[in-house]
């Protein structure tokens, strides 16, 4: 019993973290319509930034903010500098879909070239600033410590700023507005392109916040060639497609089932076996129900 | 209407008919059969490689280019196949020749499979989806015993013969047998891509309304492109088995699906021609900048990461100047 | 004043507008008939930002409005409603009109402008919190303009406003376009293919034909014009 309890604990912690990388994934995709692949990346560089500010500070609670800054300016940036001249020469047709994405594997390599040049050997060490011992509940140690409820913390004070923002502010309807119909929004005085610049800085910071909890939720530290964050842009896109890739709310329920699904896996099953559960659960997804948990038919515009 | 019926004539190409076709292959057997013999191992390997990477890159032509559907994914398609030849010989005893074969059969079962599901995705869903295979099929061997785990296992194609001589080494053996299939199967790809078939992919690429109004059954082409080209893969990766001799999830990471992809687009995604270029890039641009790290810096970390940097730059080039690949590029220069 | 001289607009290869000149007074309602492809939806999406002329001149009073983004046009006092109901199904009658007037600094007046609006179409207010993909046709359309509306508009262009809508329902939408020259003098460029419903309520008349003015005149005069009745009125 308290096996399953302590899956499901992992499960969700892990889910949640996905969530918030599904989360910056469905924002660019929304303004979009491109899967930034360098996404891994530009959370790979923040959490950097991160690790850095701690050293210099001691303070995770400094270095968070700072690397969640430096997740929007450097997505802002490739946003303007990068996306936008690429997408001026591709167009809605197949093939040139294809373009982007490519191209946006490219600056994943640039990125990760860079990271490795600046960094080389040395690790990034971002410590968790707080316990990683699970509370003892009836005697035993359950998978809840106050680090692990930091994380489900953040995310949730995330996902509530993010939907207020969204809901209830004009930036926010300006953003809807723009992902839904552009032409419509231009139309209407919204300063369209802005908006997307915006929408992706609020998507670097949404994936820098993501590979830093990622961290202290494992290793506790980073190298340019860390795996996990891999991991996390393949797990996030996972996360966005099964929740409905058109959507936020989506982008959190899908990132909490895949955590958890992939916890049982990993309990029950056996560790090799996640990636492949992943992949399955993708294609399983989108023959079944492409639309995602939430999304609704003909909901989504690809 | 059938579209096989209809005489597609490309206005740009000149007509190349199979005697040219045919000669130039040849050009290229007695190319690589010169080289082959005036140079190191090191260099033979490098060719191996070279000509497992055309085979590769040609897949992801065919599937991509030709059929307009996306894979990130084609390392784990590389992985069945030098899976299965492995598997073929060690326990089953093939012999090599048949371990090819295997190697192609079962790919290009996985890819009728795979391609059934990814009919119906497209685009990013379809990208995503094969960045999810990449990174989750290798994974599997480190489950299952008989796959080798970790350490993997290995395909051994055996020595040269004897007849060859005493001085014909693996690595030329490897060499001339890579070279030979990438003759073949390159050959047999453009046959296809010139057939009806390709040009049906063509057609549901460009416009699938159009092609399904043209009696075009859009889910069979997709799927027989994800069948062939699967089934190329397989063989590249059997062929990539051979040469490293190692057949491990370490092998067939995701950088290598990534490699695959870049070199896809460095060749110039939509036509085979340039398929030479892309595979000689992902060789030859580690080696260069080894030597200009070597030479500039000393550094190690600079020669690490140089390749990755120059590719990937190469890669943002390619994409922002020659969207259609270089050899499109000079051409309508040319006829400009 | 609109004044047009020499608009001409390519489509790649195609050139969908030769050299069309015409001037439209403030306060005037001007028709834009003429058949499908004649060129009608390019001149509306050049004069807001939305295509690219090749050559020629447009302005609106001191404001050149070619070769400006449609954002800024906006802001000049240029609102473009495009065919097909442009309004955004997934937000609701409220987000919609909140939309148009989005840029504007004054909230009290953007309150105000919606009060007029929701004057004008009373059914907006009955549905103010609903989904746009809730509402009927012609209750799209009339979001569709009530939020052009809220941008504080000018000069109004509308695109077949009566497309695929019910003739009664035709009729109201025209009234209320009509209202919006008389009561908020506005300025409206009326693209339709309903050459007679537009000409009934307009001043003056554009004829269109293949890209290039075929007639202009007032549109009682057009509306009679045996001619212009035989082409586009069907009688």
């Amino acid at each position: 019993m308290f096996q399953f309890i302590n899956t499901l604990l992992i499960g969700i912690t892990a889910g949640s973290i996905y969530a918030l990388m599904a989360i910056a994934i469905v924002l660019v995709w929304r303004s979009t319509r491109v899967i930034n692949f360098a996404q891994g990346g530009l959370a790979l560089a923040s959490s950097f930034v991160g690790a850095s500010i701690l050293e210099k500070t001691g303070s995770f609670w400094i270095a968070l903010p700072i690397a969640m800054l430096a997740g929007a300016l450097f997505s802002a940036f490739i946003e303007f500098f990068f996306l936008r001249p690429l997408l001026k020469r591709s167009g809605d047709k197949g093939e040139e879909i294809f373009l982007p994405i490519i191209a946006t594997l490219g600056l994943l390599g640039i990125i990760k070239a860079v990271l490795n040049f600046i960094y080389g050997d040395r690790v990034g060490v971002i410590a968790p600033p707080l316990s990683d011992k699970g509370f003892i509940v009836s005697g035993e140690s359950i998978a809840l410590s106050p680090m692990r409820l930091l994380i489900l913390g953040t995310v949730f004070l995330l996902m509530v700023v993010l939907t207020l923002i969204f809901q209830r502010t004009n930036l926010g309807l300006s953003l809807r507005a723009s992902s839904f119909a552009p032409e419509i929004s231009r139309l209407a005085g919204v300063r369209v392109d802005v908006i997307r610049t915006v929408g992706w800085a609020i998507s670097g910071a949404a994936g820098a916040t993501a590979g830093i909890l990622q961290t202290t939720n494992g290793s506790g530290s980073i190298t340019p060639e860390s795996f996990e964050f891999s991991l996390l842009l393949v797990f996030g896109f996972v996360a966005a497609v099964i929740g409905g890739i058109e959507s936020l709310v989506g982008a959190v329920l899908g990132g909490l089932t895949l955590g958890i699904i992939l916890a049982i896996i990993l309990m029950y099953v056996g560790g090799s076996l996640v990636f492949f559960a992943a992949f399955l659960i993708l294609i399983l997804v989108l023959l079944l129900r492409p639309h995602g948990i939430i999304g609704s038919k003909g909901g989504r515009r690809a | 209407m059938e579209l096989s019926e209809v005489k597609v004539v490309d206005v740009h190409k000149p007509q190349i008919t199979n005697k040219h076709r045919f000669i130039g292959f040849a050009l290229i057997a007695l190319t690589v059969f010169i080289l082959s013999n005036s140079v190191d191992e090191w260099r033979a390997f490098q060719g191996a490689t070279v000509a497992v990477y055309v085979v590769a890159i040609a897949s992801i032509i065919l599937l991509t280019g030709y059929s307009g559907q996306i894979s990130l994914g084609h390392g784990a398609l590389l992985a069945v196949g030098a899976y299965s030849a492995a598997i073929a010989q060690i326990n089953f005893q093939l012999p090599i020749l048949l371990c090819f074969v295997v190697a192609v059969i079962t790919t290009s079962l996985f890819g009728a499979l795979l391609g059934a599901a990814a009919a119906r995705l497209s685009g990013p869903y379809l990208a995503g989806t094969t960045l999810a295979l990449a990174v989750g099929l290798p994974s599997i061997a480190n489950q299952f015993s008989f796959l080798g785990g970790e350490q993997g296992i290995s395909f051994d194609v055996g020595w040269p013969p004897l007849s060859f001589g005493e001085d014909f080494t693996q690595y030329k053996w490897f060499f001339w047998i890579a070279t030979l299939a990438a003759l073949i199967s390159m050959w047999w790809v453009q046959n296809i891509l010139r057939s009806r078939y390709g040009r049906t992919w063509r057609a549901v690429k460009t416009n699938e309304v159009a092609a399904e109004l043209a009696g075009i059954n859009i889910g069979r082409s997709k799927v027989l492109a994800f069948t062939v080209s699967s089934g190329i893969a397989g063989l590249a990766g059997a062929l990539l088995a051979m040469t490293t001799n190692n057949v491990s999830p370490s092998v067939f990471p995701l950088a290598l699906s990534f490699s695959l992809a870049t070199g896809a687009v460095l060749s110039g995604v939509n036509t085979l021609g340039g398929v030479i270029i892309g595979s000689v890039a992902l060789v030859a641009i580690p080696e260069i900048a080894s030597l200009v790290a070597d030479r500039w810096s000393g550094s190690e970390s600079v020669a690490t990461l140089l390749p990755d940097l120059i590719v990937s730059a190469l890669l943002i080039l390619t994409v922002f100047l020659a969207p259609k690949g270089p050899i499109e590029k000079l051409r309508s220069r040319h006829v400009k | 004043m609109l004044k047009i001289e020499n608009l001409t607009v390519d489509h790649g290869a195609i050139r969908a507008l030769h050299g069309v000149s015409f001037n439209v007074e403030i306060g005037q309602l001007a028709a834009v008939i003429g058949a499908n492809g004649a060129g009608k939806t390019t001149l509306l999406r050049t004069l807001s930002g939305l295509n690219k002329a090749s050559a020629g001149q447009a302005h609106w009073g001191e404001h050149n409005v070619l070769h400006t983004k449609p954002e800024k046009l906006v802001r000049e006092g240029i609102s473009h409603v495009s065919e097909g109901k442009s309004v955004i199904p997934e937000l609701t009658v409220s987000e919609n009109l909140e939309l148009g007037s989005l840029w504007r600094r004054n909230r009290k007046e953007s309150e105000r402008t919606k009060g007029e609006v929701l004057e004008l179409f009373p059914r907006l207010g009955e549905r103010f919190s609903q989904r746009a993909d809730t509402l009927s046709g012609g209750e799209r359309q009339m979001l569709a303009i009530g939020r052009s509306i809220m941008s504080k508009p000018k000069l109004l262009l509308l695109d077949e406003p009566s497309l695929g809508l019910a003739p009664l329902v035709v009729e109201q939408i025209f009234h209320s376009i009509r209202e919006l020259t008389t009561s908020m003098g506005l300025t409206v460029l009326l693209v339709e293919q309903n050459a007679m419903g537009a000409l009934k309520i307009a001043d003056i008349g554009i004829v269109l034909n293949l890209g290039s003015i075929a007639a202009t005149g007032s549109a009682a005069a057009l509306k009679d014009d045996p001619a212009v009745r035989a082409a586009y009125l069907g009688f």
